[in-house]
């Protein structure tokens, strides 16, 4: 299918939205009604016809403007992408398994031509056709990372593997949920997640590393992870928090259902061949609650879980001062019924909501 | 999933015997597709049909990372082990068609190193063959000591001379020339980390003298393939199966458990990565641990093995697989 | 006594230990303030390492008290400094022709030990090489998320950012790059809500 782009903004006027092709594909991340910590990896090889697991790198309507939402944060503040002088070989193992990724993927979009180290790379979308050598920085405006990172939706955290350990040596981190590179790079995986409650004492940290260090070339995995976002705010940092913070005290019984997000991060990892690096994509979906409710499962499905989510979650996830609301309006949407195992909307299995 | 890594179906292109001991196969695609690029270190596991026996031997890739045309490894014939490299001597020709693992790499460059310091023994030459061809398109700083039982064992010497005669050093075991270990550790500067492969012996010489000198461990970087050592036979329960299996002499328990049907984890078969390890529910006897990578206290609970090279005298042995 | 037993928190807070004498041809160590009692009891345990020894000590108003005794402990070179910014080029000058097997010891304040093992991981030891002992304060040198300003010796959270003046709480969250812990501004959701300050570990 060809993509019909979306123009609109993440910042100041919010004209971010969901088509209903967007909303049926929208990564929904409770598999049961209830949630907590998990190491729920599993292989990245594809997915249902449409959905954002069917393509490597998936690119949906809202890819031109969330690549000017980034170049805004950039141009505000360069330190949102660093690399450390030893990752600029990973940087090049990432534009290769993007380029050639994009170019199989989405043909209609994007176009590769290698002869050697002369590579030729069109972006149609943002009517990009550059020349370069492989390997040799002199020949594009960026490094290697930054350039092609500027034309991919999603966060990315390149890891140095060393000392049986995972190092956020490199990235590029302009719609994180509330965490700084600037601050975390160099640090190994348990200090970047030392701000997350509860999972270590749970032991999920030590067995996600011993997950991801064996990671294998060819073999890339994902997982889901969300939080909770007021209006449709790509760059939440934690830099500009003094900034956006206030606007967590806004929502009203009236305004929820469009202001209040529900923010999924699908997460995937890709052993690089090269630098023996891995590559973590952070990419962000952003849907309405009043959007995620037009999906009966998923409405009565996200009611009760964050409901039922512990304290400490809450109050990590940056939603505690705000729950009442949000349960008081998703508590409209959820009959009771019974819902079905798993992910998907089930739109023509599962019973359209029962008024009471 | 089993080894968490791909298989590519391959044809042995060339065949080249270096020397009495050592043989160089080549390997392209058989669909004449591109293979992966990997990173100076790595090994591929070859899978070996052997009358009934599928052996999974895991061997250094010395060809350019870069190349992805084809993928060389050497193979030095051990008369005394259990099989796999008499086969690949004795047995595979030009033409063969074989499947061989996507590279997985235990040994990689620690890219941040202001200098690379490499040590080789014997056969240990061959991940240092693709390193350095790495090192070289990156302009990387490297020195080379490799030690040899005689000029007419000393595989790739006069290739490594002849492209970094200011780089590589080369001693001779028959010409009484050794390495001065103390003297060249002394002197390397901050941010030089040490890369040895080779004996055992030759690791356990350069990881204590390093300690001693006050050497970080984070800068001590070693690969010892260890392969796994006939021993008595034994019988294993396997209790998630539900099947009991025999363990033959010149097996290894995981090879014994593979051959049961049981998809089990592995990513070295070397006793060094780990990813075998194994959950012992119940056991009456000793176990022979032959790995590095278990702790002593995991050695001493008698609650795990590492089924790729470690085996079990004794009565009774029941795994969590 | 000047040891101070931090509590228990979260994976990025630096954990400090006892300096303890290693093998090495070389060694060098750094300390600040009340840092010389821990270098002292280093000199004690161990004689001979003090001979191989080249120390950088920065009194800091409290520590003069300790110079002598350093001198009395008889190191290679010993270098008294009247602050660490000014004794960064000696510290880069002396990692710059050393050897490995070189081995570091710092200790003091966090401030200090930070950046020098800065200086030292920059120089190509890996940080968990490092020994480390606190003694003395336990004012924190912290970064401003926001402004990105280093503010040096807080002793109170909250605390006024030296620079872009939001008021900042102190977090444990721990960045050996910047050597600074990290402050967040404490009244975005509720501006000019902001408690009265509360000195550290009181």
């Amino acid at each position: 299918m060809t993509i019909q782009f979306n123009d609109e903004t993440f910042r100041d006027d919010y004209t971010f939205h969901n088509s209903d092709w967007a909303i049926r594909r929208f990564p929904f991340p409770f598999h049961e009604d209830s949630y907590m910590y998990s190491v729920n990896m599993e292989q990245h090889r594809g997915g249902p016809a449409g959905s954002v697991y069917e393509k490597r790198f998936d690119v949906d309507e809202h890819y031109v403007s969330e690549m000017k939402d980034r170049a805004i944060v950039l141009a505000e503040d360069p330190l949102r992408c660093q690399s450390l002088p030893h990752m600029t070989l990973a940087g090049w193992d990432l534009l290769e398994l993007i380029m050639v990724s994009k170019s199989e993927d989405y043909p209609d979009l994007f176009e590769l031509h290698r002869d050697g180290n002369d590579w030729r790379w069109i972006n149609r979308p943002l009517g990009i056709d550059d020349r370069f050598t492989f390997l040799d920085e002199a020949t594009l405006p960026y490094g290697p990372m930054e350039y092609i990172t500027r034309q991919t939706q999603g966060d990315f955290a390149v890891l140095d593997q060393r000392d049986e350990n995972l190092w956020m040596d490199a990235g590029m981190v302009t719609t994180q949920a509330d965490w700084s590179l600037d601050f975390d790079i160099g640090m190994n995986f348990f200090e970047w997640h030392a701000p997350v409650p509860l999972a270590h004492e749970m032991g999920i940290f030590k067995r996600a590393l011993k997950f991801l260090l064996n990671v294998q070339q060819g073999n890339p995995a994902r997982r889901l992870n969300w939080t909770m976002t007021v209006n449709p705010l790509l760059d939440t940092s934690p830099e500009n928090y003094h900034k956006w913070g206030i606007q967590k005290t806004t929502l009203t019984p009236e305004n929820i259902g469009s202001k209040q997000h529900l923010r999924v991060e699908l997460q995937t990892f890709f052993r690089l061949p090269r630098s023996n690096a891995l590559v973590f994509p952070i990419r962000c979906y952003m849907i309405a609650l009043q959007d995620v409710v037009t999906v009966p499962k998923w409405g009565r499905r996200l009611h009760r879980v964050l409901r039922d989510v512990p304290v400490e979650l809450a109050t990590y996830k940056g939603f505690i001062g705000n729950r009442p609301l949000i349960v008081d309006y998703l508590s409209q949407f959820d009959d009771g019924l019974p819902t079905s195992d798993g992910i998907w909307p089930d739109l023509d299995t599962e019973p359209p909501l029962r008024k009471g | 999933m089993s080894a968490g890594t791909e298989k590519i179906d391959v044809t042995v292109t060339d065949i080249v015997k270096l020397n009495d001991l050592v043989t160089r196969f080549k390997f392209e695609r058989s669909d004449g597709g591109q293979l992966p690029t990997f990173s100076g270190g790595a090994h591929t596991v070859v899978e070996m049909q052997d009358d009934g026996i599928t052996r999974l031997n895991p061997y250094s890739l010395m060809s350019d990372p870069m190349d992805q045309s084809a993928y060389t490894i050497s193979v030095r014939r051990d008369d005394e082990g259990r099989g796999g490299s008499l086969f690949m001597h004795n047995r595979v020709k030009t033409g063969d068609r074989m499947v061989i693992s996507y590279p997985v790499n235990l040994f990689s460059l620690d890219l941040r190193a202001r200098k690379h310091l490499m040590i080789a023994g014997g056969i240990g030459i061959t991940p240092f063959l693709a390193q350095i061809k790495q090192l070289d398109r990156l302009s990387g700083r490297f020195e080379l000591h490799y030690a040899c039982r005689s000029a007419a064992l000393g595989s790739y010497v006069d290739e490594l001379t002849a492209n970094h005669p200011n780089a590589v050093h080369v001693y001779y075991d028959d010409q009484k020339q050794a390495i001065d270990l103390q003297r060249l550790l002394t002197g390397q500067p901050l941010g030089t980390h040490v890369y040895v492969c080779g004996p055992k012996g030759m690791i356990e010489w350069v990881r204590k003298t390093s300690a001693a000198l006050g050497w970080p461990e984070e800068a001590v970087h070693y690969e010892e393939f260890l392969a796994p050592q006939s021993g008595k036979p034994f019988q294993v329960r396997l209790a998630k199966s539900g099947i009991t299996v025999d363990v033959g002499e010149h097996e290894s328990l995981l090879e014994a458990i593979e051959r049961a049907g049981i998809d089990a984890p592995y990513l070295c078969r070397g006793g060094a990565c780990g990813q075998c390890e194994t959950d012992v529910i119940e056991s009456d006897g000793t176990f022979v641990h032959r790995d590095h990578w278990l702790e002593d206290e995991d050695r001493a609970s008698g609650c795990k093995i590492m089924p790729c090279v470690s085996r079990f005298e004794g009565r009774t042995l029941v795994l969590d697989r | 006594m000047s040891t101070f037993r931090f509590p228990p928190s979260i994976t990025s807070r630096p954990v400090y230990g006892t300096l303890a004498p290693r093998p090495g041809k070389a060694h060098l160590m750094i300390a600040d303030a009340e840092g010389a009692e821990a270098l002292l009891d280093l000199a004690a345990a161990d004689p001979e390492l003090f001979a191989n020894a080249h120390v950088i000590f920065i009194p800091k108003g409290t520590g003069d008290r300790f110079t002598e005794p350093l001198k009395a402990a008889n190191p290679s070179i010993l270098h008294v400094g009247p602050s660490y910014a000014a004794s960064v080029p000696r510290i880069r000058r002396v990692l710059s022709d050393a050897h490995m097997g070189l081995q570091v010891y710092l200790a003091g304040t966090e401030g200090l030990m930070g950046q020098a093992m800065n200086e030292a991981t920059a120089a190509g030891i890996p940080h968990s090489a490092i020994q480390t002992e606190h003694r003395g304060s336990v004012a924190r040198r912290m970064q401003c998320v926001h402004c990105k300003g280093i503010t040096e010796d807080v002793m109170t959270d909250p605390f006024v950012c030296a620079h872009c003046g939001l008021t900042l709480f102190v977090r444990d969250h721990y960045s050996r790059r910047h050597a600074a812990f990290q402050g967040v501004c404490i009244d975005a959701e509720d501006p000019g809500n902001i408690p009265d300050p509360v000195e550290l570990y009181s």
